[in-house]
């Protein structure tokens, strides 16, 4: 029922921003339809009356109050940065 | 001096027999001399460690010792350390130095313990065999032809050969509890939320938990004394109160109910191993415990709800991997979606590739509902399993893994079948309890782990059940004949 073709990998791999080489797309096509065969075995179980459990121990987010706690480190969390510059992060153009 | 506990180590830097310095420089000479055979290490880091030695010895002398002052340790490479190469066994962060400290990382600091240097693991903490690390495989060092387990098979490893007296670890699936199994170590996996997850490296949020890696369960009673704890820098680290954990370990066992999921126990469990996991119960029915047989029915359905949540989680946590503000860029990017296409493509190996792709799928307009939202009812179920079992006794007990050690190559063709190798400790993270694998016999002289599962926070009762084995038995004591 799940068997991803290669137009699918192709998609899902956009989606994901994810470069993958021509050649290895059938071998990610096979281990992807077979990952999903097996979780398919989760289809033959009854959940209709089951909470989604989201949490392990079923707790919520702890809140903290709004207040600065953290000083401004920008030197230091960018000067291992693949490019900077005045103090910015450099990507290739958007905006023509 | 290597082949001492912490417990030992701490009594012979307190009686003044060694330095720390002394004691650094030992360990360090034996990873320099023995760990090209292993690859345990990604990064060994001999300044630093000395630097932090000298100053416990200063420590010391002034009167003011942290509770793990002097003891080297060696970090899974999966904790950011300030100023030092933390790479998570990817290509991806194998430029990132990262700009501050694990609050795990801080805490050991406090504590006064040394770092060896960081130790390898698979990709993003994604595999049960040290096979998927940039850095290349591990090996295990009761034979150098099979693996050490995963994802923590560096620490593991490191542990089992004596290159380091602990190490730390983390466990999503299994990669505490596995390794420690296939290596012959103790290793814990606490209650989620029981140790800070900040600073390290994000896998599957909802699962991921770190952990300490020793020989025995004093050490892991020592180290976690150091790890657990409510982290404000974590909002899912847990406000309970913290034991000491080495206070308990001598507590009687008279009157302990251990269950035995027979689930555990049928098909797929290699046959010696059975056998082994049977004489380690017998031993504790002799401490005075009773044993009973129990039911985890849902148990089949454990691999398949962690092969949707925790590729989900993945997809989401690793897109911060962008090769924007930190790690891999690739060169000349033509545009912004070639920046992050190329860099994501070449900074990341096959099985990490392969669960972003099932996770984004799973995850995609239309699915999300029949996979993420489906896994986490049957995540549900698979709880309920446990907490009906601990209506009934007071620990779980069971192999940690189907096998022995397999050899490096064997399962690399085949994801599931390599999934299937964490069959006995998936179950645990999904319910968020605490697990342990301690060492408890061999078979064709490869070691065999056996798993204790507990309630939550129940961590100080495991390490008093994983120590009084201990007391009893020499397995955990067995070193391999070449690293001895």
């Amino acid at each position: 029922m799940s068997k991803l073709d290669k137009s699918d990998v192709e998609k899902i791999a956009f989606l994901a921003r994810l470069g993958i080489d021509e050649q290895d797309i059938p071998e990610y096509a096979t281990n992807l339809s077979n990952i999903l065969d097996m979780v398919e075995q989760l289809d033959s179980v009854n959940t209709d009356d089951v909470t989604p459990m989201a949490h392990p121990l079923d707790a919520v987010q702890r809140m903290r109050a709004d207040e600065v706690t953290e000083v401004n480190d920008r030197e230091n969390l960018q000067a291992h940065a693949p490019e900077v510059e005045a103090g910015l992060f450099l990507v290739p153009r958007v905006v023509e | 001096m290597y082949n001492k506990t912490i417990a030992e180590l701490i009594a012979g830097l307190q009686a003044g027999d060694f330095s720390s310095v002394e004691l650094t420089q030992s360990y360090l000479e034996r990873i320099n001399a023995l760990d090209e055979q292993l690859n345990s290490f990604i990064t060994v880091t001999p300044e630093l460690a000395l630097e932090q030695a000298k100053q416990a010895d200063a420590q010391r002398a002034a009167g003011n010792a942290g509770i793990l002052n002097g003891i080297p340790l060696a970090q899974k490479d999966i904790f950011c350390t300030k100023g030092v190469k933390t790479s998570c066994g990817s290509r991806m962060l194998d430029p990132f130095i990262s700009p501050y400290n694990a609050t795990t990382i801080e805490k050991f600091n406090q504590s006064g313990a040394v770092m060896l240097g960081k130790t390898n693991m698979d990709e993003f903490a994604m595999g049960s065999s040290n096979e998927t690390s940039w850095y290349g495989p591990v090996k295990n060092p009761w034979s150098l032809s099979t693996v050490p387990g995963g994802s923590s098979g560096g620490s593991a490893a490191a542990v089992a050969a004596r290159l380091t007296p602990a190490a730390t670890g983390t466990d999503t699936g299994g990669s505490i509890r596995q390794p420690a199994s296939f290596c012959g170590i103790t290793g814990l996996k606490p209650t989620y939320g029981r140790v800070s997850r900040y600073g390290m490296i994000a896998f599957a949020s909802s699962l991921d938990q770190a952990g300490p890696m020793t020989r025995t369960a004093e050490d892991a009673a020592l180290m976690l004394n150091v790890m657990a704890g409510i982290d404000p820098r974590d909002s899912t680290s847990v406000d309970a109160p913290v034991p000491d954990y080495s206070a308990t370990l001598n507590d009687s066992l008279d009157g302990l109910k251990i269950g035995l999921p027979k689930e555990y126990f049928s098909e797929g469990l290699d046959d010696a191993v059975a056998k082994v996991i049977d004489a380690a119960v017998k031993e504790y029915e002799k401490m005075g415990a009773t044993v009973k047989e129990v039911s985890l029915p849902n148990s089949k359905l454990a691999v398949p709800t962690y092969y949707i949540i925790a590729p989900s989680e993945c997809s989401s946590n690793l897109s911060r991997m962008d090769g924007v503000r930190f790690g891999h860029r690739c060169e000349d990017p033509k545009d912004l979606n070639d920046l992050y296409i190329r860099s994501r493509g070449e900074g990341f190996g096959p099985e990490v590739k392969r669960r972003i792709l099932v996770g984004t799928y799973a995850l995609s307009e239309g699915f999300y509902d029949a996979y993420y939202v489906k896994a986490q009812k049957t995540r549900r179920l698979i709880t309920n399993d446990f907490n009906q079992a601990f209506d009934d006794v007071d620990v779980i007990m069971g192999p940690a893994a189907p096998s022995t050690a397999f050899n490096i190559g064997e399962l690399t063709d085949d994801p599931i079948t390599m999934y299937l190798s964490d069959i006995y400790t998936i179950a645990v993270n999904l319910a968020g309890l605490p697990g342990m694998s301690i060492p408890a016999g061999f078979v064709n002289n490869m070691p065999v782990g056996l798993q204790l599962i507990g309630k939550h926070f129940s961590e100080a009762r495991l390490l008093n059940i994983a120590h009084q084995y201990q007391q009893n038995t020499d397995w955990h004591n067995q070193t391999p004949e070449q690293f001895s």
